[in-house]
């Protein structure tokens, strides 16, 4: 497809374009990856993104860098990793050294306020954009384990506020003890 | 020893914090501010409004501007490798993992079981983020008297077209922000 050199070369550029233009957390990163690898370079396929996006908000760390690692992985294996973590850390790290000189001026000027309002309500809706479609593959399964694990874990992190860590425990065994029954038994459950 | 100690302190940074940007807050106001004294409260509040407002994890950028204010640019540089060694450390093992045994049942099942939650926690994230444009708070309010208008319309457009249309989410944010700035000038 490229040689070599080309591909770190993209890879390198891509990430960096993405992580330039992640404004309000990681969550944001998963659709405008979506758009890029999947819609517009096909890269990867919808379910490996699935895939890909789970490992990336399960592990520790800041999903950009997660979700950066597993796509460079993906593309060029652990050389493609570091290419895209690199990528990935550099637009934050130049914008905010620049304006750590400057970062009252910045935090006090009304149009960067302004924009930032409106802003806030952009990423709202592009995460609530996220959230409907994910949910709309999940009752798309037709079963129900996926919608009992989906609401307890909802209520866990919203109401209750498990720790993030023992929610995505639980979850996992679940899946692998289903995975594990349906294997045993031959057939569906739940 | 100034490096190893930002090293450190971020390397637990990144291994502890899961779920978010919003998730890692707490241990960074209780590393920079409570342990290690790097950074006065308002400070740490001045870090995340501008976290907020740059593009790039909020763990990232503390880290950058932590590390420049204790010890320069390699102080910045140090800080950073702490707060993303242990993500490419444990991504890169499960990437492994993933790309070797994604045919195994027992691997899809984990993943699929993961994926409700993880999309428990966007939904519950996006909760949060409606709640914090439309009312500038954090919690939930308790009544609709203090909803901020321009807001909740910059959203439901913003919702609406990317429902209908499947826009580039960037698209969404750039012009949701110069909205922002439109419609709260006049």
């Amino acid at each position: 497809m490229y040689d070599k050199k080309d591909r770190y070369t993209q890879l390198f550029i891509e990430t960096i374009r993405l992580s330039a233009c992640t404004f309000g957390g990681g969550f944001v990163i998963v659709p405008l990856m979506r758009k890029r690898f999947v819609e517009e370079l096909k890269w990867i396929e919808e379910q490996e993104m699935s895939d890909l996006t789970a490992i990336a908000q399960s592990s520790p760390g800041a999903i950009a860098v997660n979700a950066s690692i597993l796509v460079g992985y993906h593309v060029a294996g652990i050389p493609g990793a570091l290419t895209a973590v690199l990528g990935t850390v550099l637009p934050p790290f130049f914008i905010i050294s620049v304006i750590s000189l400057f970062y009252s001026a910045f935090r006090d000027n009304t149009i960067v306020n302004l924009a930032m309002t409106g802003m806030l309500a952009g990423v709202a809706a592009v995460i609530c954009d996220v959230a409907v479609s994910m949910l709309k593959e999940i009752f798309k399964e037709v079963r129900l384990l996926p919608v009992i694990v989906l609401s307890a874990s909802f209520i866990a992190v919203r109401f209750l506020r498990v720790n993030i860590i023992i929610i995505i425990l639980i979850c996992g065994m679940t899946g692998a003890i289903d995975a594990f029954r349906r294997k045993q038994t031959g057939r569906k459950t739940l | 020893m100034i490096f190893f100690k930002l090293l450190q302190s971020f390397f637990r940074i990144g291994l502890f914090s899961i779920g978010g940007g919003y998730a890692a807050m707490p241990l960074i106001q209780h590393q920079v501010v409570d342990v290690h004294h790097w950074l006065t409260m308002t400070q740490f509040a001045d870090i995340i409004a501008i976290a907020e407002m740059t593009p790039g994890p909020i763990a990232i950028n503390s880290a950058t501007f932590v590390g420049l204010r204790v010890a320069g640019v390699p102080g910045a540089i140090i800080a950073t490798l702490g707060c993303i060694l242990p993500s490419c450390l444990i991504v890169t093992a499960l990437a492994y993992v993933y790309y070797r045994f994604r045919g195994l049942k027992m691997v899809q099942g984990i993943l699929a079981g993961l994926r409700p939650a993880v999309t428990a926690m966007i939904a519950s994230a996006g909760i949060s983020l409606i709640i914090l444009s439309f009312f500038s708070q954090r919690s939930s309010p308790k009544d609709w008297n203090g909803i901020n208008y321009i807001s909740a319309l910059i959203f439901t457009g913003g919702f609406l077209v990317l429902r209908k249309w499947k826009l580039n989410p960037f698209h969404i944010m750039a012009g949701a922000g110069i909205m922002g700035v439109l419609l709260y000038s006049i």
